[in-house]
């Protein structure tokens, strides 16, 4: 499958001297769901803004659909959608109005203009506000807009940076499905967002950057595997006052009804319910105490931390 | 039409659409006050002070000042447009959407311009209109008017753009119109013929461009000007020439936009 993104020993310095990016490597299948993770400050959104040309790079190559960042910038321009992080839309101009210029920042003639922007809103279910003024949407339906904004040109890759930041959870579905749809439809997503649960969901490949360096870049069954151990919440049906023994399984109470257990992958789980079995504690439910890629990430970058101060 | 230059010329309509949208939206903001304004100087210096003075250069006092008057609301609207219009997509960030396409510098530079040129000779057609209330208005040469108000519109079309990409907050789009382009156009000429003044201050107004523009403005409607027509007209393409270029390297230098 041929690359939709490139990234070659791409570095960025700031004015001010700060060392964003400190010579990443990154690669994006064309066709691909992709997750870019990493703690606030670790390079993401420099990472981002280089490719939609609001950051200016230091140094490195940067390739999207064969269109070299320094040679044929319109080129790939024209293969790029972007929705950014901050809403960056006039707040004075109609919903409406918003898309259609957009689409003509890009050449497409009137006609055609509209037509997509129709498409588009209704798809996003923005129709009905085409005539209001921006600023008179919800946080939501901002995010939305600037979805319609980033496709009305038809992008081959699609980059949202934290596209569901303050967005209810019915929405943020809603919004999943949507992008589950383009990319099913062809289009390349590079996605960046803190709800890991939602990273999982949709992405099949993920990088992780932290401190400017791309630290994880594989597939997101392979990155799962490296979980050791995972961490459940089990709700009792009676309640204990001291924490039960539990060989090879950790445990601590977090209230009389509640018990966390660090579960090590080689173990499973059966052995723990027999122990538990044993000493007649039954159990009403099982959850994982956080979402399995926020754990890894968490250890992750935790390492990756201790490298750094080492 | 090459599969280049099609989609750039729509690109430049789309910018040229915004902004004309923007300042007819806005109207009470762009198009009203400078016709109240003026119709405030046609009134106090034209009718009620301008008959106490007489004539000047020939004139009646209230044909000297209107051409000097419409050039004064081109100035200062091209000017208002771009400075407003930039440096508020600067702030909503909104410049972004222009930044992330394929639109060449150029392309953005012309539309802005274009946009306050529009606006400047929109504000310039009300002026007019409404001092034919006022006075009869004939056209010396229409050559020299046309030329040298499109070439007003566009040096500060150009200087507003200017201002826009140094500025980092309200303050600082408020400062030159206040503190340069008033006192200059004022001091430039709109009023009274500068062989009025002593020769110390009649050389001193030769170093203010806009002396220039209003004078070369007022031959292309009365036929008198206190300056050499030509060398106004060659310092306004010299001027629109430099400011072009400046633009076109703070756009592709990104300051103020790119980090």
């Amino acid at each position: 499958m041929s690359s939709a993104l490139s990234i070659r020993q791409l570095t960025k310095t700031y004015g001010n001297g700060f060392q964003a990016l400190k010579g990443i490597d990154l690669d994006v299948a064309e066709g691909d769901f992709f997750a870019l993770l990493g703690p606030n400050g670790a390079g993401k959104s420099t990472t981002i803004g280089i490719l939609s040309t609001l950051v200016n790079k230091t140094s490195g190559t940067v390739n999207v659909f064969g269109h070299d960042l320094d040679k044929e910038p319109y080129a790939l321009k024209r293969c790029l959608g972007v929705v950014p992080q901050e809403f960056n839309f006039n707040q004075f101009e109609k919903v409406f109005d918003i898309v259609v210029t957009q689409a003509g920042y890009y050449g497409i003639p009137s006609k055609l203009a509209k037509e997509r922007a129709e498409e588009y809103l209704n798809q996003l279910g923005l129709w009905d506000k085409r005539n209001s003024a921006s600023r008179e949407l919800s946080g939501g339906m901002k995010r939305r807009l600037m979805i319609a904004r980033a496709l009305v040109h038809r992008p081959r890759l699609l980059i949202l940076d934290e596209p569901t930041a303050g967005v209810d959870i019915e929405l943020r579905r809603s919004m999943w499905s949507f992008l589950t749809e383009l990319n099913q439809k062809g289009i390349t997503i590079i996605l960046t967002t803190h709800y890991l649960e939602e990273a999982e969901q949709l992405c099949r490949n993920i990088g992780i950057i932290d401190h400017g360096r791309i630290v994880e870049n594989t597939s997101m069954r392979e990155l799962l595997k490296k979980l050791h151990v995972e961490t459940f919440v089990l709700d009792l049906k009676e309640s204990l006052l001291i924490e039960p023994q539990l060989e090879g399984y950790p445990a601590r109470l977090l209230d009389s009804h509640t018990l966390e257990v660090q579960v090590e992958k080689h173990l499973g789980i059966t052995e723990l319910f027999r122990q538990l079995a044993a000493q007649h504690i039954e159990v009403f439910s099982l959850r994982n105490k956080t979402n399995r890629l926020e754990e890894l990430f968490v250890s992750l970058v935790e390492q990756n931390l201790a490298k750094v101060a080492k | 039409m090459s599969s280049e230059l099609r989609p750039n010329l729509i690109a430049l309509q789309t910018i040229v659409v915004r902004e004309v949208r923007r300042f007819l939206r806005i109207w009470p903001q762009t198009l009203l006050p400078p016709a109240i304004t003026m119709v405030l100087y046609f009134v106090i210096f034209g009718r009620l002070i301008g008959s106490r003075i007489g004539e000047m250069d020939g004139f009646t006092y209230m044909e000297f000042i209107v051409p000097g008057l419409i050039m004064m609301s081109v100035i200062t609207n091209a000017y208002g447009n771009v400075v407003s219009s930039f440096f508020g997509s600067k702030f909503q960030r909104s410049i972004e959407e222009l930044l992330v396409s394929p639109v060449s510098a150029h392309i953005i530079l012309i539309g802005y311009v274009v946009g306050g040129i529009l606006r400047g000779l929109a504000v310039a057609a009300i002026v007019t209109m409404l001092s034919l209330f006022f006075t009869d208005l004939s056209v010396h040469h229409l050559g020299v008017t046309v030329l040298v108000i499109a070439l007003a519109a566009t040096i500060f079309s150009l200087g507003g753009f200017i201002n826009a990409v140094y500025a980092r907050n309200f303050d600082d789009i408020s400062i030159i119109p206040t503190f340069v382009l008033t006192p200059l156009t004022y001091l430039g000429g709109v009023f009274y013929s500068i062989h009025l003044l002593p020769g110390f201050w009649q050389a001193l107004s030769m170093a203010n461009p806009i002396l220039h523009m209003v004078n070369a403005f007022r031959y292309g409607i009365l036929g008198v000007s206190d300056i050499n027509i030509g060398t106004a007209i060659a310092f306004m393409l010299a001027a629109t020439a430099v400011l072009y270029v400046y633009c076109i390297r703070l756009l592709v230098s990104g300051r103020g936009m790119r980090q």
